[in-house]
């Protein structure tokens, strides 16, 4: 089988010593971690390693030697070098030799138990350590902490990587007995701003935590359950978003660290999501505070308020003529057109009589935005739910009236052609009925049908309305689902850093010269953004469409109340 | 788009509307380029590590899928009988990870190049003798 080496491309400069890495036998393939540089004592060299063996996990051997000669080759030096494979006994042997400045090496492989000694064909494979080290292949396989014997070649070698950190962590400015190169070699990398930023996580958690555990012991509490309350709170989303955020914080706040890889990122992505909503939320608020801008909108709401009802009184004298040409029942029309405009004549004193507390009402309840962007847009939501109450209640009446009229039609048109509905087998039977029977039967039958066309307009109108005032709703309520589910940590690193989360990896053919090994650059394939968005999207309460199209209108039809956002329960993940 | 454009103008006198197109045309095309028209695609073989396709848009963007060798059960041409006529194209094979003898999915190669069979063949031969390589193990080590 043909035989890859994955050198890291830090180490091309290195000087001359032996190569330590772990040998993938089933895949004949050598992942070098770094070069051990002369002098060193062969006893130290396997003490150290077997130290190493045992904080990584990782068989880490010395795989064979590296010569980086700046003169022309030295037989010494190779001769050396072979000898150090009877030290170190590895299977194969591996001498990798660079002359000058060329770019192109010369590998060789030495066997010692085989029964045809043959020339295997080498593949060097350039690889970025730091780059391999940090990344994290998707999707993630699912492998204990023992060996997987059925992970696929890459995500050994990317584990195999990322798994030696220890190893990056001596440095040449170490004084040990051991002379490492590898990607760390100049100098451990490390940022004061995140030694600090942990340091000053640890108490900052601890206190959020209590702080939340007891803020959600008082939302438990028994007070609050009561029957009016609880239904007030199911009702209004302010308090499902607040109970939402509520529960992100308990997850960002916990002590415990990440275990893995998707926990760290859910983590890192609550955290931005939530950083970024209470910014835009205080931005918003310090627009709306600037100008006294509250004082105008709280100003401007009464009088939209009365126009709104006035529009409504207008359309409701236009219903009681004759609308479109459509001649009405006359009697029936007033009875219900003046039903409906004393319901309007109750709810604009109403306003009135709220007007003086607009104010105040509307500057604290801004004051809630700085709790985040998402909370302001679900308080508005709520607003206008509250507004178009008696929108609500119109289509709440027509659509009961309608409902009963579309029933009492169906059933008397059954007696009409002498059958009946049977509960018990619940089909249609035929039934012999009285002639008394027919007779009032026929005479409802008659009265509903030419009644229908006026409770049918009327119930067309305030149907429209109220999938208007639901259709606004509903979009706030998406703005909002995707301001909590968008993974904007995951985004700006995808960005930012692309190496991180990685689909795959993509090769490179280098130059090639005759008689030499092929050279191949291994880069890594980042994830596209459709992906990472499908990884790392945040579980949601999220309201969806509940009916299709289909049953949506046969519900219309039937004249039954439609309520066509279904909210799912916390999704348990 | 600039038709409809300039009828808009003739009814708004207003001169954004042409900017406005003339924008919207510029756009329409970078992400035309960017997106959609792919200039060349490339095949990479290498037998004991892989299949690597590339293909490079217009813009200069490159997108790779590299498949490891141990997925690859085989590289066929399959035949595909479009509107009037039949067409030929080269796709890969890759194994099932439950059922050795299945197939699990079916990667087409060379989707916006469409070459012709006898340039699919030349591409079939090579794959072949690189793939038969890989199943004789060696006896060796």
């Amino acid at each position: 089988m043909v035989l890859k080496v994955f050198f890291p491309s830090c180490c091309s400069s290195a000087d001359s010593g032996v190569v330590i890495g772990r040998w993938l036998s089933e895949q004949s393939s050598a992942v070098v971690l770094a070069v051990l540089h002369f002098p060193f004592i062969p006893l130290q060299v396997k003490h150290y390693l077997g130290e190493l063996q045992r904080a990584t996990k990782v068989k880490v051997s010395v795989l064979g030697s590296w010569s980086n000669s700046k003169q022309e080759k030295e037989e010494r030096l190779s001769e050396f070098l072979e000898d150090l494979g009877t030290i170190f006994c590895h299977e194969p042997w591996i001498q990798i030799s660079k002359e000058g400045d060329s770019k192109f090496w010369s590998c060789s492989t030495l066997q010692k138990n085989s029964n045809n000694p043959k020339e295997e064909e080498i593949i060097l494979v350039y690889y970025d350590q730091r780059k391999v080290m940090l990344s994290h292949l998707h999707p993630p396989l699912h492998t204990a902490d023992g060996r997987a014997e059925d992970a696929s070649r890459l995500s050994a070698i990317f584990d195999t990587v990322a798994r030696s950190r220890v190893l990056f962590l001596t440095d040449r400015y170490d004084e040990g007995p051991i002379r490492l190169t590898h990607w760390q070699s100049e100098g451990v990398e490390a940022s004061i701003l995140v030694e600090l930023l942990k340091q000053a996580s640890v108490p900052a958690c601890l206190l959020l935590t209590g702080l939340l555990s007891l803020l959600s012991g008082i939302c438990r509490s028994r007070v609050l359950k009561f029957w009016p309350l609880s239904f007030l709170w199911s009702k209004l989303s302010t308090c499902e978003q607040l109970g939402h955020r509520l529960q992100h914080l308990q997850v960002v706040s916990s002590n415990r660290k990440a275990q893995t890889q998707t926990q760290l990122m859910r983590k890192a992505n609550i955290f931005v999501s939530l950083l970024i909503d209470v910014a835009l939320g205080m931005l918003l608020m310090s627009w709306l505070y600037r100008k006294n801008r509250i004082g105008h909108l709280a100003d401007t709401l009464i009088p939209v308020a009365d126009h709104v009802a006035e529009e409504l009184q207008d359309l409701l004298q236009w219903l009681m003529g004759a609308p479109a040409g459509l001649k009405m029942n006359r009697a029936l029309d007033q009875v219900l057109g003046r039903f409906f405009l004393y319901h309007i004549h109750l709810w604009i004193s109403y306003i009135h009589l709220m007007s003086p507390f607009i104010e105040m009402i509307l500057w604290y309840v801004g004051l809630s935005a700085c709790l985040g962007l998402t909370v302001a847009l679900c308080i508005l939501s709520d607003i206008i739910a509250l507004l178009t109450f008696h929108i609500y209640c119109f289509y709440v009446y027509g659509a009961r009236l309608y409902c009963l009229k579309i029933y009492g039609l169906s059933s008397l048109w059954r007696l009409f052609r002498g059958k009946k509905w049977n509960v018990l087998r619940e089909r249609v039977d035929s039934c012999s009925y009285d002639l008394d029977q027919l007779f009032i039967g026929t005479l409802l039958f008659t009265i509903l049908l030419f009644l229908l066309p006026t409770t049918a307009l009327y119930y067309l109108v305030f149907t429209l309305l109220r999938l208007l005032v639901v259709i606004v709703q509903g979009l706030i309520h998406l703005l909002v689902d995707l301001i909590d589910s968008l993974p904007l940590y995951s985004l700006i690193l995808r960005l930012c850093r692309p190496y991180r989360l990685a689909a795959g990896v993509k090769f490179r053919v280098l130059e090639q010269q005759d008689g030499k090994p092929l050279r191949l650059l291994m880069q890594i394939n980042p994830l596209s953004y459709g992906a990472v968005v499908q990884t790392y999207r945040l579980p949601t309460y999220s309201c969806y469409p509940r009916d299709s199209w289909a049953s949506l209108c046969k519900k219309l039809f039937l004249g039954e109340l439609i309520y066509p956002w279904k909210h799912k329960g916390e999704k348990q993940d | 788009v600039w038709l409809a454009a300039y009828g808009l103008f003739a009814l708004s006198e207003n001169s954004m509307v042409l900017s406005a197109a003339i924008f919207i045309t510029l756009i329409g095309l970078i992400i035309y380029l960017h997106f959609v028209k792919i200039d060349q695609e490339s095949l990479l073989v290498i037998g004991s590590l892989g299949i690597q396709v590339t293909s490079s848009y217009a813009s200069g963007k490159e997108s790779t899928t590299f498949i490891e060798m141990g997925k690859v059960k085989d590289v066929v041409i399959n035949e595909a009988i479009h509107m009037q006529k039949v067409i030929y194209y080269l796709c890969i094979l890759l194994q099932d990870p439950e059922d050795p003898q299945g197939v699990s999915e079916v990667v087409p190669l060379f989707q916006s190049s469409k070459p012709r069979l006898d340039c699919l063949i030349e591409v079939y031969k090579s794959c072949q003798e690189i793939l038969e390589q890989r199943t004789t193990p060696p006896q060796s080590s």
